[in-house]
């Protein structure tokens, strides 16, 4: 089990249990457990809905939609059954704190889906986990029988009568299947490619039905929330970022790990403060803010940049899931450029073109690039390409490429001109990768 | 849906709601560029070529996905749009192999197309191309990897389209491929439809491939010669050391009743014309007992003078004729004249696939209740019973399918096996032996869910198969006629089964099923004998009992369907016409080589009454149509051709080039420019025309909209519609319904001319290896 972090500015929330030994039941309910979904219970799904829209929480999958929202739109009133759909195939690069839920607090999760369920109307719930965590299923199906066992889930969930399942599931290894409808398809044992919007999943989802998606993280925040209640869970963050989050940071730091911070909270003090500073003592060269599809960041920009939504957005990139990538200064920034791409390029789904050919040219183009037999013009190819996929795919992993990469070109263009002329890469030590053609 | 007012590129367009954008805008000839979005299929959204702006949206949206609503305003060509979809080729042309000027699809290829338009042919793109290997699915499917775009049209086509769903994608990203569903091996109906909607050259046809550009082929446009459906079918035709050949066959401008659509059959069967065994000179019995080849003035000379002499000798009735279920309307018409006129006598049959015979009796006197496949097509409700279309009728199956998955048409199969098409049913019905002719009676007393549903149906088209006879017909449709709105169709076997009984080529009906004995408008025959003839088999027994003096085959094989001893024609003269020495011709003693349905042009009719013109699109050194032959005979014979047709009496008046000096023979220009833009020169005793004249005039229900016809569309015909005679029982039907044989042919058998066939052999062959394989899993 992976040694847990903690800082005194953390606000322990969603991380309560971390570590208590809340994969069993019984401690899980001696830990305030399954309250939440009782008082939800008592006060039916129109108060359910209003405190999640109060208490301000957006998805933590990355795009940051309000929660109650999305819970508002699914309607009433439907032929197909309804289903809660929980995302919990975590594949963005730097993001791993789905992983610690599974592991420390399963309970939150199905308490979660119960109350997403409660709120929307839905009987049944799918708990879909990526294919790599595999060995997290066992702890997932354990507590998911041990709620059945108490009669938190089945016909009627703690004596009433309300029903609700949950079923869990896990991928086969794509990071596509992230993406809502594409984990949808996978989920209704398909190839994972996403699906034509609209129809958005709150009216047409999986199987046809009504069905809300949320993150794994979201759902697990879901019963803290209800329990502090939905004003006290949006005063701890920034307007309208409701609530903490929990920040992955990795890369050059000295205490990388899972720490949970309230929306807003400084990165430069994230970075120094929290995880240490930069490995070594060495500079700070570029940090990735929220998973390695957000444009990078210099150290110029994260002076006074609040971790909200709104305030990254506002400095041209994106909190996304929360994962900090730190970039020493001894890093090359083509290589990173290089590496972040080659994900992507494995990762497309291969089912538009711009995506599928765009990253795989971009993949080409920058190992040789890399390899010191660049020219000039290919980094305004380079830099054409990304701009040319931007926008244009069918789901946004195309964007998840090439927001980063024009990033790279843009703010890194003198490092990118060090490669020229036949020089090899300037931060190379053990040689570089070579091109390999299928 | 409420019609709805929008605006693209500054034009007001007006379109019911919720229509797709690209083909809103392709209706008002605003063209939209596409990959994957194919009319008919699921949407994809995949190739990002038909991006549009569209207002107050900040992205570029997919005219594919975008249902236009009230208000929208869209903009389809601008510098960004423009650089959008110039990227998107670049991008794709990064891993797609520049070999156009070898490749099948260059010249017809819309990424070539596309990059033409929108400029995208400088690259920037040094890096090494993925290469993977060329790969044979099937005798008749190729993929050649690298230049497949991933538009995944051939994986709908053969999911959606044809409910076959042999297609699917293996591997993610750019390594994604489309893999056969036998691992290596395509295990399908080889219908070749994926290679059709192939938007490039990663799909080639096994007979096309590196044959020839498309720019070197004439197009011409015909109907298919196997099937008793009519696909329209355009066939590729190049120059040939032997006068033209035919390279390709599909259904290139999409026109015909069968749009997309053509089967193994159509697509791949076109190459019997070529076989080595094609007879190109006519034989003639000599002395010795042995056929030996002979000019084709000695051939006709020495068959009709046998012919004359036999008549003259032993009256017409020691002369058999024995029609053709593939040759033309005019030609079967001609035939029945020739036999009845000229020979003199009624003993005229065919190898009957299908009791049209009671089909016709049944519906008499009851006009418009037939239903064409334009109707089939469109229909909200179908009932088949009998029959297995898929293998059978691949159009039709595959207008069933589409009925039911996009007009949400409800079919109800009735079957004694269970057939493919059930899985489009919503319900079904198991019919065991002798259920046939209670059916009508178990529809009617609506006892169960299947015929309940049935019974609520406003209206419906009953399709039944060939095992339907006399009795059963009758029933079944006397059961339809006292419902509204129920119209019948009737599956036959040949591409000219329903023509070949339409034209008479009964020994007791005469075209349009008028009984000999009550002849009408046929009363201006020269001469016209009253009694009924002999059927086929009465024929062939009379040639047995060594009564029958002399027999004419049209592109028909008794000896091989009736399982003859060859020695029953050793007292007949058998006079054969066919394309090959089949094993009729082969015991024959006067063999002549007749051009196919591919080198002749006239008129066919589909088993649901569709009339539809034959353009000759090949030349056959040495051989002629069958028309020309029975013309040539009846000179031989020394009548008056003008009496058996009447060409030069109508319509444009004939020149035939007098008015010039008929310098050097040549034939009269102005006929010639008739005959290229598909009007009617009717000059010769030669043209076809001039009989389709006396068809339109003389057969009831072959009344035809001639301008539609001869545009190249199918004209709906029903040649049952005058009442019959009360009383009378056409010998074909109650006596002996045992005439009737169904051929049952498959996706890869076409009677004879499937045996001439290498392309559908070997394509048989791949499924029977493909299904032992299966077996052995």
């Amino acid at each position: 089990m992976p040694k847990l972090v903690s800082h005194p500015d953390e606000v322990k929330i969603i991380s309560r249990r971390f570590g208590m030994g809340a994969t069993n039941i019984d401690r899980y309910i001696e830990l305030d457990g399954y309250e939440a979904v009782r008082k939800c219970l008592a006060n039916g799904p129109e108060w359910i809905v209003e405190e999640m829209k109060t208490s301000g929480l957006r998805g933590r999958g990355g795009a940051g939609f309000s929660t109650g929202m999305k819970w508002s739109f699914v309607p009433k009133q439907s032929a197909k059954p309804k289903y809660i759909l929980v995302n919990g195939d975590e594949s963005e690069p730097g993001t791993c704190k789905d992983h610690l839920i599974f592991l420390h607090d399963p309970h939150a999760v199905i308490e979660g889906t119960i109350i997403a369920g409660l709120a929307v109307g839905s009987k049944m719930g799918f708990i879909y986990l990526r294919g790599e965590y595999r060995y997290l299923i066992e702890i997932m199906e354990r507590a998911v029988a041990d709620a059945y066992d108490r009669g938190f889930l089945g016909k009627h969930i703690f004596g009433t009568e309300n029903e609700f399942q949950i079923i869990t599931q896990t991928g086969a290894g794509a990071y596509e299947v992230g993406e809502e409808s594409a984990l949808m398809e996978s989920l209704e044992g398909k190839r994972g490619v996403p699906r034509i919007k609209p129809p958005f999943p709150a009216v047409v989802g999986l199987y046809g039905g009504p069905t809300v998606i949320n993150n794994a993280e979201t759902i697990a925040t879901v019963p803290h929330a209800i329990q502090m209640g939905g004003a006290a869970y949006s005063a701890v963050g920034t307007p309208r970022n409701g609530g903490t989050r929990l920040f992955s940071i990795s890369g050059h730091v000295e205490r990388p790990g899972v720490y949970e911070l309230p929306m807003g909270y400084n990165l430069k003090k994230m970075i120094y403060d929290v995880a240490g500073g930069v490995r070594g003592g060495r500079k700070l060269k570029a940090v990735v803010p929220g998973g390695s599809s957000t444009p990078v960041l210099l150290p110029e920009e994260i002076e006074t940049l609040g971790m909200d939504f709104d305030q990254v957005g506002k400095a041209g990139s994106m909190l996304g899931s929360g994962g900090v990538v730190v970039i020493d200064d001894q890093t090359c920034m083509v290589e990173f450029a290089l590496r972040t791409i080659s994900f992507y390029a494995h990762e497309s789904c291969g089912w538009c073109i711009p995506c599928r050919e765009g990253t795989d040219w971009l993949k080409k183009s920058l190992t040789r690039f890399h390899a010191g037999f660049g020219t000039r013009s290919d980094i305004d190819n380079i830099q054409y390409l990304a701009e040319n996929m931007l926008g244009r795919t069918f789901c946004p992993l195309g964007d998840a490429a090439a927001m980063p990469t024009i990033a790279f070109i843009k703010k890194f263009r003198k490092e990118f001109e060090d490669h020229l002329n036949g020089r090899p890469c300037p931060y190379a030590k053990e040689g570089v990768p070579q091109l390999t053609v299928v | 849906m409420p019609d709805v007012t929008f605006t693209v590129d500054g034009k007001k367009l007006i379109a019911p709601a919720g229509t797709l954008l690209i083909d809103a805008c392709r209706k008002a000839g605003i063209e939209i560029p596409a990959f994957c979005y194919y009319p008919g299929l699921s949407l994809q959204a995949a190739c990002r070529m038909c991006v549009v702006r569209q207002e107050k949206v900040p992205k570029l949206q997919t005219a594919c996905t975008t249902t236009v609503a009230e208000g929208q305003v869209f903009t389809t060509e601008s510098p960004e749009i423009a650089q959008a979809r110039k990227a998107t080729i670049e991008l794709l042309l990064g891993n797609h192999p520049l070999d156009c000027p070898v490749c099948d699809a260059g010249g017809e290829c819309e990424l070539q197309d596309m990059t033409f338009k929108y400029g995208a042919g400088e690259s920037q793109f040094v890096e090494v191309k993925h290469h993977r290997d060329e790969q044979q699915w099937s005798p008749a499917v190729f993929y050649d990897r690298p230049r497949c775009i991933l538009c995944y049209r051939c994986v709908r086509m053969c999911g959606e389209g044809m409910d076959v769903w042999a297609l699917g994608i293996h591997n993610r990203g750019a390594d994604s491929v489309i893999v056969p569903n036998d691992a290596h091996q395509l295990d399908c109906e080889q219908c070749g439809m994926c290679i059709d909607v192939c938007p490039v050259g990663a799909l080639t046809s096994g007979s096309y491939r590196y044959k020839t550009r498309p720019w070197e082929m004439n197009h011409v446009s015909t109907v298919c010669t196997h099937c008793a459906d009519g696909c329209k079918v355009t066939l590729g035709v190049r120059q040939s050391n032997d006068g033209s050949e035919i390279v390709r066959a599909d259904n290139r401008d999409k026109s015909g009743i069968n749009g997309d659509f053509l089967c193994a059959k159509g697509r791949f069967g076109f190459d019997f014309v070529d076989s080595p065994e094609r007879l190109q000179q006519p034989l003639v019995r000599n002395a010795q007992g042995k056929l030996e080849p002979a000019i084709w003035d000695h051939a006709i000379r020495v068959a009709a003078g046998k012919l004359k002499e036999i008549r003259d000798e032993r009256g017409g009735s020691a002369i058999g004729v024995i029609g053709s279920n593939r040759t033309t309307n005019e030609e079967n018409y001609l035939l029945q004249k020739f036999a009845r006129t000229i020979l003199g006598a009624n003993n005229i049959d065919h190898e009957r696939t299908t009791d049209y015979a009671s089909f016709a009796r049944a519906l008499s006197g009851h006009p418009g209740k037939t239903a064409s496949l334009r109707d089939i097509a469109q229909a909200c409700a179908v009932l088949l019973v009998g029959g297995d279309p898929t293998d059978e009728h691949p159009l039709l199956a595959w207008l069933l399918r589409t009925d039911v998955r996009l007009n949400r048409a409800r079919l109800y199969v009735a079957n004694s096996q269970s057939i493919k098409l059930a899985r489009q049913a919503k319900a079904t019905l198991e019919l065991r032996p002798g259920d046939l002719s209670r059916l009508a009676a178990t529809l009617e007393a609506g006892q169960t869910d299947f015929s309940k549903a049935i019974l609520a149906e406003e209206s419906l088209v009953v399709i039944f198969g060939e095992e339907f006879r006399g009795e059963a017909i009758e029933n079944l449709i006397a059961w339809g006629l006292k419902r509204d709105n129920v119209r019948f169709a009737y599956l036959g076997d040949h591409s000219n089964s329903r023509g070949a009984a339409d034209m008479g080529l009964f020994p007791d009906l005469l075209p349009g099923y008028v009984p000999v004995t009550a002849p009408g408008a046929f009363a201006e025959y020269p001469t016209l004998p009253a009694a009924s003839g002999n059927s086929l088999p009465q024929m062939l027994d009379a040639a047995a009992a060594g009564d029958l003096g002399a027999l004419v085959v049209v592109g028909a094989n008794p000896v091989s369907h009736a399982k003859l001893d060859p020695a029953v024609f050793q007292h007949t003269f058998l006079i054969v016409q066919d394309l090959f020495l089949t094993e009729t011709a082969a015991v024959a003693d006067v063999v002549l080589p007749a051009a196919s349905l591919y080198e002749k042009s006239g008129t066919i009719t589909n088993t649901f009454g569709d009339i539809q013109i034959v353009r000759k699109a090949a030349d056959r050194a040495g051989v002629k149509t069958d028309f020309e032959i029975l013309v040539r005979l009846a000179e031989g014979m020394g009548v008056d051709v003008g009496a058996l047709v009447p060409f030069g009496k109508r319509g444009t008046t004939g020149d035939l080039g007098q008015s010039r000096g008929a310098q050097s023979g040549e034939a009269d220009r102005h006929s010639v420019w008739l005959e290229a833009n598909g009007l009617e020169p009717r000059l010769s005793p030669f043209d076809p025309l001039a009989v389709l004249d006396e068809i339109e005039r003389l057969v009831p229900g072959y009344k035809l909209d001639r301008i539609n016809l001869f545009a190249g569309n199918d004209v709906h015909t029903e040649p049952a519609s005058p009442k019959l005679e009360s009383g009378f029982v056409p010998l074909s039907t109650l006596a002996a319904p045992d005439l009737v044989v169904p051929a049952h042919d498959t996706l890869f058998t076409s009677g004879t001319l499937g045996r001439y066939s290498i392309a559908l052999k070997q394509l048989e062959q791949h499924q029977k290896k493909e299904l032992a394989e299966f077996a052995a899993d």
